[in-house]
């Protein structure tokens, strides 16, 4: 196998882009990071999106961003995995790259939102359609059964939880593609209105429209193309129950731990060695529950933990130093490529403002469904 | 989604409880042709009593446009007495008195329906008992 790095990457912002359709956004994010990358021709590449057909009623995704992206003729796919479709399509080109079939490919991902009215609908189908979708729960239910159980169990506060999406925004202010780079107080979040409860508007990630895309070359090959490329030092995936109420503790991401686990075997780290982590804080309970399931606090402990100031700069790890889905945005297929994105300009001395200092390696974890499905990737500084 | 067939090949989970209980002891309400768990795929058919404990529900305020015409409602997690896991809504209830381990039983409810001419879908809904 093949070490694998990134050469260049490229995003649209985030946002509600009505000027914009799917094409254009992908588009926009692939040619960028062509561009980023220097190369005019790639050998293939893959395309992550949740949901394209009842978002935008456009499937096909192979062909038309091939078209649209100045490609036609190289070998593309569109690869689902519920919100983790970003995050599948960096690990399918991942081991194209890493196989030796091919030497430069594209992963990008994209979701075009706000061209639909009925959103919760769309979103619903990353879960058990027949047996909770039919039933009356939304997406955000899903997560509010999480954290009730969660809060009773360990005794974490709604003004705990309200610390998550307050430190994820005073992130997202130095993040130019933020979707909304404002600080939230803890009124904000408590006065918020109730979504299903205990979780409010400010505890859920956003609707947003965007486009991400990564290049991904051998490391071999890297300094051909970039004086700073990023090496994906290791990849985890891993599957669980489609269905909520089919976890056995509901208080757990067990696929959380499983991807984690693998990647960390596969790149011969600990969670020590991590100094960022770029996390799906879909909702408020999940960043928590996430930074136990990947070994970074104790179970029952990741709540107050962030609330004290160790979820962020001068703490035991920065967690979302991008904002996270929370404050940068959520479009669902992008969002696992933009935290690969987010780890690239970390680790190359990039990040602006926002620059997590003497970072080695970074960590992405992207999630599909509640605990469906988990892609993990460790990022190392060359 | 009207799609006669898709609601009536879930009839008899819907409409009467129909489970699998597999030699592992694992309890499946949608259909398996496996345990997810133990790989068996042994089992017998039954019918759940209906009756069972919520361990952990949710009150939906902001529904999709299929539901929103309901909302406020409570959905839940139950654990049914032979051991069955599934999602259901509370009703007939005071949204207050739902809570986590309070005892429920199954009913059979309309859930939707679409539109004026459309197809009515029934199922389970849980009540506080």
């Amino acid at each position: 196998m093949r070490d694998v790095a990134i050469i260049g990457v490229g995003m649209t912002k985030f946002g509600e882009l009505w000027e914009q359709g799917i094409r254009d956004m992908f588009a926009e994010a692939a040619i960028k990071a062509m561009d980023d990358a220097g190369v005019k021709k790639i050998d293939s590449f893959y395309v992550g999106a949740m949901s394209s057909g009842l978002y935008t009623y456009q499937e096909h995704l192979s062909s038309l961003m091939a078209d649209y992206m100045g490609q036609i003729g190289v070998p593309g796919l569109h690869v689902e995995s519920a919100c983790a479709s970003g995050g599948s399509a960096v690990r399918s080109a991942f081991i194209e790259v890493a196989s030796g079939i091919s030497d430069i490919v594209l992963a990008g991902g994209v979701e075009k939102m706000w061209d639909v009215e009925d959103g919760t609908i769309v979103l619903a189908t990353a879960a058990d359609q027949e047996y909770e979708a039919y039933n009356g729960v939304t997406f955000p239910g899903l997560y509010a059964m999480i954290a009730r159980v969660y809060m009773e169990k360990y005794g974490l506060t709604r003004e705990e939880l309200a610390q998550v999406p307050i430190k994820n925004h005073k992130h997202s202010v130095n993040n130019p593609n933020a979707q909304y780079p404002f600080e939230l107080s803890l009124n904000d979040v408590l006065k918020s209105s109730m979504v299903a409860d205990p979780l409010r508007l400010m505890d859920c990630s956003p609707i947003t429209d965007g486009a991400a895309a990564v290049i991904l070359c051998p490391l071999d090959r890297a300094k051909e193309f970039t004086d700073k490329p990023v090496r994906i030092r290791a990849i985890g995936a891993a599957t669980g129950p489609i269905a909520l109420h089919d976890h056995k503790d509901l208080t757990r991401l067990d696929v959380v731990k499983l991807a984690g686990d693998r990647a960390y075997k596969m790149a011969g780290l600990s969670p020590s060695d991590i100094s960022f982590v770029e996390v799906h804080d879909c909702f408020s309970i999940a960043e928590i529950i996430v930074a136990e399931e990947l070994g970074f606090f104790e179970y029952g402990t990741a709540g107050k933990a962030i609330a004290e100031g160790q979820g962020t700069y001068g703490g035991k790890i920065v967690i979302n130093p991008s904002g996270g889905l929370k404050a940068k945005g959520h479009p669902v297929g992008a969002t696992g490529v933009a935290q690969v994105i987010e780890a690239y300009y970390q680790l190359s001395g990039k990040a602006g403002a926002r620059q997590v200092p003497n970072a080695k390696f970074g960590m992405t974890q992207n999630m599909g469904g509640s605990g469906g499905s988990c892609i993990v990737h460790i990022l190392e500084a060359l | 989604m009207a799609d006669s067939a898709r609601y009536h090949r879930e009839r008899f989970h819907r409409y009467a409880l129909e489970a699998q209980k597999f030699d592992s002891g694992f309890i499946s309400l949608p259909n398996r042709y496996i345990d997810p768990h133990s790989g068996s795929r042994t089992y017998e058919k039954i019918n759940l009593k209906g009756t069972g404990t919520i361990l952990s529900y949710t009150i939906i305020y902001i529904a999709s446009d299929q539901f929103a015409h309901t909302t406020p409602y409570p959905v839940a997690i139950i654990e049914t007495d032979e051991g069955a896991r599934i999602t259901a809504m509370v009703t007939d209830c005071d949204i207050n008195d739902v809570k986590i381990g309070a005892r429920v039983e199954l009913v059979f409810r309309k859930i939707l329906e679409e539109g004026e001419s459309g197809i009515i879908n029934y199922g389970y809904k849980a009540v506080l008992i």
